[in-house]
């Protein structure tokens, strides 16, 4: 049984849940990884989205949630126009490449001196969104769950630094996984939690020897 | 006492065990599963019967066609002429469901039920049965939660994408789900709630997905509308009393095995049937090429 608001809804911005729902969330998720408005970010679009991308306004939906936008905003109609307005930079590019899943992005974020981030993710259906690789590491974050996103240095303690940290603070973890490049290269830890995590654990975290970044997701409506 | 179900036949079985109607058995079990409040409920509910009435404005509102320019201004011819052959309640409700329609073409904001390509169907009918009838706000509760509850057990059950079981997955979705609203908000009985949606989607079965260029245009936006009308057929049929010789999950079972039969080319690639007609490639090709 689902909840009866899946069912009828979302409320979303038409025409497509997966190509205007999803691009939305795929864009405001990239944005809150980058951390700040990107000065310029390219998009390349592959499977369905480079295909009919124009014609289900998955543009103008990925340029919204660049912006900040919800899916069920009413300015993602004119989001184009609103980041011309603003002076934002953003290319599209279409992707013959079979990229696994048929609705698929990958944002290329630059920033001030020099920033850089590569996020890419996939729009599943009736607006589920999961982005599947950060900066070249794969990951799975889907804005469904509480989750901490932790990137560090692959050596002894780091994992059991971050969970002693979360076991003081009473927050109950419901899955984990850890992703490397290679053996004592960069890793990004995956930690779903059952509650809230304040700032306070999030600066503790941060603080362990090791981790280079922290980003915590709230489920998205 | 749980009202958590799985099937038309567990709300069947809860509502008739408690006496009470199917929608309240669908309310129950979405307290229950959520560990929400009845009134957070009840106001989502509002908020989304309001979201539909918006929808229903903007596509009869703004007559401006769509990216595409498939689609806009059909709801607003339809609203500008009297019905030769269907009434007032039948006539509004095809106009409201493809100004819906229309309005999800143009990105306004509508709430997909259950999904964005079917979303004209229910809020059409909704708003019509309102209308004419002059529905109280409880009225319009209780054709949401019977609609709700068919969703539920199709989603569940079967399948509500079209890529994955065609039209009839979709569309035939969300009239069972609208027909069971008309009833639900005229006070029928539970059987009459689950007749209609039953006749609705033993009627809609094969019912192929081929959008013309990939979107949700041609045929959806009129057949939003058309759709709506069978729905109101259905809930004509079973509120006087006719009955369906297949049970409801089993029509729906039938569905879900119709769907996943269909070949690829006719659930949602646009590699088949309408948009592989002449004129539908036409339309791709020169849509491929607009900036």
């Amino acid at each position: 049984m689902s909840s009866i608001f899946d069912i009828i809804g979302p409320v979303m911005i038409g025409p497509s849940s997966s190509h205007t729902a999803g691009a939305a969330r795929l864009g405001k998720m990239a944005l809150s990884m980058f951390h700040e408005r990107p000065d310029s970010v390219t998009m390349t679009l592959y499977g369905s989205f480079a295909k009919t991308y124009r014609g289900h306004g998955t543009n103008r939906a990925l340029v919204a949630g660049l912006l900040g936008m919800d899916a069920d905003d009413a300015r993602i109609r004119d989001s184009l126009e609103i980041a011309e307005q603003e002076n934002f930079q953003y290319t599209f590019i279409e992707s013959e490449v079979d990229a696994g899943h048929p609705n698929t992005v990958r944002f290329n974020m630059y920033g001030k001196d020099g920033k850089h981030m590569s996020v890419t993710g996939s729009s599943l259906g009736g607006g589920r969104v999961a982005v599947t690789n950060i900066d070249g590491i794969d990951v799975e974050i889907t804005g469904e769950e509480h989750q901490i996103i932790v990137f560090h240095t692959d050596q002894p303690g780091v994992i059991a630094g971050v969970t002693h940290i979360l076991g003081l603070e009473g927050i109950n973890i419901s899955s984990m996984r850890v992703f490397r490049k290679r053996k004592g290269s960069e890793a990004v830890m995956l930690i779903s939690t059952d509650s809230d995590v304040d700032a306070v654990a999030l600066q503790q975290i941060k603080e362990v020897a090791g981790i280079s970044s922290v980003m915590y997701f709230e489920p998205l409506e | 006492m749980s009202y958590l179900y799985d099937t038309i036949e567990d709300i069947v079985r809860l509502a008739d065990r408690e006496s009470i109607s199917f929608s309240e058995v669908v309310l129950r079990a979405e307290i229950e599963s959520t560990g929400s409040t009845k009134e957070d409920v009840l106001d989502e509910i509002r908020r989304r019967i309001q979201i539909f009435k918006e929808s229903v404005r903007d596509g009869i509102e703004d007559t401006r066609k769509s990216k595409s320019g498939m689609s806009g201004g059909q709801a607003k011819q339809l609203d500008e002429r009297k019905p030769v052959f269907l009434s007032d309640l039948t006539y509004r409700a095809l106009r409201y469901a493809i100004s819906v329609n229309e309005a999800n073409a143009k990105m306004f904001r509508i709430v997909a039920c259950p999904t964005a390509g079917a979303c004209g169907i229910l809020p059409g009918v909704m708003q019509a049965v309102g209308e004419v009838y002059n529905c109280d706000d409880q009225a319009y509760i209780n054709g949401f939660l019977a609609a709700a509850g068919v969703g539920n057990v199709v989603t569940n059950q079967a399948c509500v994408a079209g890529a994955v079981g065609g039209c009839q997955a979709e569309v035939g979705t969300a009239a069972a789900m609208a027909a069971a609203c008309a009833v639900a908000m005229m006070g029928g009985t539970t059987d009459e709630v689950v007749t209609a949606m039953t006749l609705c989607m033993k009627n809609v079965l094969g019912l192929v997905c081929d959008p013309v260029a990939g979107l949700v245009e041609v045929p959806c936006v009129k057949r939003n509308g058309i759709y709506a009308v069978h729905a109101l057929a259905a809930a004509e049929m079973a509120m006087a009393g006719l009955r369906s010789r297949i049970p409801a999950d089993e029509v729906i079972g039938a569905m879900d095995s119709i769907g996943r039969a269909l070949p690829e080319a006719l659930r949602e690639t646009s590699e088949g049937g309408l948009a592989r007609t002449k004129t539908g490639m036409d339309i791709t090709n020169r849509l491929a090429h607009q900036k």
